[in-house]
């Protein structure tokens, strides 16, 4: 098999007007079930968070200086080095001919050992299913060559799909004519290889500091760590077995 | 037209929405699990010994302990997926990458081993053989006792993330203390010398452990400062502490012992459910995910002179 390019999004949130025509799309491509229709009453956003039935959710952030609307459809990163996969005992959670993350629903015991993983709190278990849910960037659509439902739904190309790399070139193209236009705080998030989980499939171009949308600022995937983990477990499993030994040779009779 | 309310809008957050989610691992079965499997663990362990050195009491209790902990961990872990009838998935693959992966496998192993164990000492039955799983269940109880901190640890949990050189010692710890008080319970003084001296060692671990963890994790140790887990964590210290205590005053009186042993049993048991809510706690506000990784990012400039995060570009 031919090594076919990496896909992803680049959510350009300058040219978002929350219209969440994508939360929608998501909704329905996917079959994803309705989880309560909530008016949370503190802007525009009610769906409150991306979650195991929320697959896009559309943040809205009013500030006073500048005084402007920040709109954001969220989605799941795609990570390049993606905590949920690696932690995944089942295997359910796989990487897809396209360098996505998809989960097997079929294979998925709803251990949830993925929900805390991902360092941006995007997969989570669906209450009365039992098993984990999130973003498949529309595997089945990609199969046949077809773009994600929210990227073809989304009315001001907010959303794009495509290439990984030709979707960077054209992110830093964007955000340097941002800047030269003197948009204030533009600036990609997700975008760089180098950063701590190897670059995000799904990239955005943010005007204020990413947690102001609900981002982490500095995202590591945790198993980066894990070999030091493991280190230290055996050291504390040695120290348990020389605590029992001391105990034994210490009460001989 | 009224505009609407900026209500929780603070700075450096989503109206205050946690950024990760926390764990769904439920509550009590998750924290009773760690409890089970670092008692099933140094029983394994501490059996195996008493058996080599001639104390068959103190052997059985700890066989039967390391099994029946065992079964009973597994049946929580069980119980705690959101599809139980899919439990065996869990040995569909054998994944380094996961610590939860090679959790079940160790468990599975290590169960079978501890039950192969017990039933011999039970029944009787093939005592010469008998020898291979009580050998291979002690081997395998360190690893049961410390591999729970790896499987916390790797996580975007900000208390456990942060805490994963300390928190397989503070789990041993509290294992070895686990073990030592059944065998206090179970076992006649004359036995039980190893146990009242493992109750000190146990101590001694846990609550260095913990107190590294704290200094070392400085803000970020907040969570198991304050609140329920705080509570928890205090009251698991004192019963510790009490407990390793009366191990050594109850060198010859049966009762004190038997309380003793149950103090160290409910000591270790309220650590893990400290330490259990205290990752929820950490979970579910975002400072304690975002000002870490500020401080990093903040580092990191200081260190190259440059500003922006790997993860913002300009």
């Amino acid at each position: 098999m031919t090594e076919l390019p990496r896909v992803g999004f680049f959510t350009d949130t300058s040219v978002c007007i929350g219209c969440k025509a994508c939360e929608v799309a998501c909704k329905e491509w996917n079959n994803v079930p309705a989880d309560g229709l909530d008016l949370l009453g503190r802007s525009y956003d009610n769906s409150g968070d991306l979650g195991a039935s929320t697959w896009r959710h559309v943040a809205f952030i009013e500030q006073r200086d500048p005084d402007r609307w920040l709109m954001m459809s969220d989605v799941c990163k795609h990570c390049t080095h993606a905590a949920c996969l690696d932690v995944c005992p089942t295997g359910s959670l796989f990487r897809t001919e396209f360098g996505t993350v998809v989960v097997q629903e079929d294979v998925c015991n709803g251990c949830g050992y993925c929900v805390p993983a991902c360092p941006y709190g995007v997969i989570d278990i669906r209450p009365g299913d039992g098993r984990a849910w999130k973003c498949t960037l529309c595997y089945d659509r990609l199969g046949d060559g077809l773009e994600p439902a929210c990227a073809k739904a989304c009315p001001t190309d907010s959303i794009q799909f495509g290439e990984l790399t030709e979707l960077r070139d054209r992110a830093q193209q964007r955000v340097a004519r941002l800047r030269a236009d003197g948009v204030p705080g533009a600036r990609l998030y997700g975008a760089d290889p180098a950063d701590g989980v190897g670059g995000d499939g799904a990239f955005f171009l943010l005007l204020d500091e990413p947690e102001v949308y609900g981002l982490p600022p500095d995202p590591v995937v945790t198993t980066r760590d894990l070999p030091s983990m493991w280190r230290h477990a055996g050291a504390a499993a040695l120290a348990a077995v020389a605590a029992v030994a001391a105990a034994f040779l210490g009460s001989r009779r | 037209m009224t505009e609407p309310a900026m209500t929780d809008q603070r700075p450096g957050s989503y109206y205050g929405q946690p950024i990760i989610k926390p764990p769904t691992w439920k509550n009590p079965d998750v924290p009773a699990y760690l409890f089970l499997g670092g008692l099933a663990g140094s029983s394994a362990t501490l059996a195996a010994l008493a058996e080599l050195t001639g104390r068959p009491r103190l052997a059985r209790a700890g066989q039967l302990a390391a099994a029946g902990a065992a079964a009973g961990g597994a049946g929580l872990l069980i119980h705690d997926l959101g599809r139980p009838a899919r439990f065996l998935n869990m040995l569909r693959v054998l994944k380094p990458t996961s610590p939860l992966s090679m959790g079940s496998w160790l468990l599975a192993t290590f169960g079978a081993l501890a039950g192969a164990a017990a039933t011999a000492t039970v029944t009787g039955l093939l005592p010469r053989a008998a020898w291979l799983p009580k050998a291979g269940a002690a081997a395998l109880g360190p690893l049961v006792m410390t591999y729970p901190a790896v499987l916390f640890a790797d996580t975007a949990v900000p208390v456990w993330h942060e805490a994963h050189r300390e928190l397989p010692f503070l789990f041993a710890g509290g294992a070895l203390t686990s073990g030592a008080g059944l065998g206090l319970l179970a076992a006649p003084a004359s036995e039980a010398g190893p146990a009242r001296l493992l109750a000190v060692a146990g101590t001694g671990l846990e609550l260095a452990a913990e107190r590294r963890m704290t200094t070392r994790l400085g803000g970020l140790a907040e969570p198991y400062r304050q609140g329920r887990p705080a509570r928890w964590m205090r009251l698991g210290q004192l019963l510790t502490a009490a407990g390793a205590a009366g191990a050594v005053a109850g060198r010859r009186n049966r009762l004190v012992a038997a309380v003793a042993g149950s103090a160290l049993l409910a000591g270790a048991l309220c650590t893990r459910f400290g330490v259990f809510e205290a990752g929820l706690a950490s979970a579910r506000d975002p400072k304690y995910t975002v000002d870490p990784q500020r401080a990093r990012l903040a580092a990191a400039q200081s260190r190259y002179g440059h500003g922006e995060a790997a993860t913002t570009t300009p």
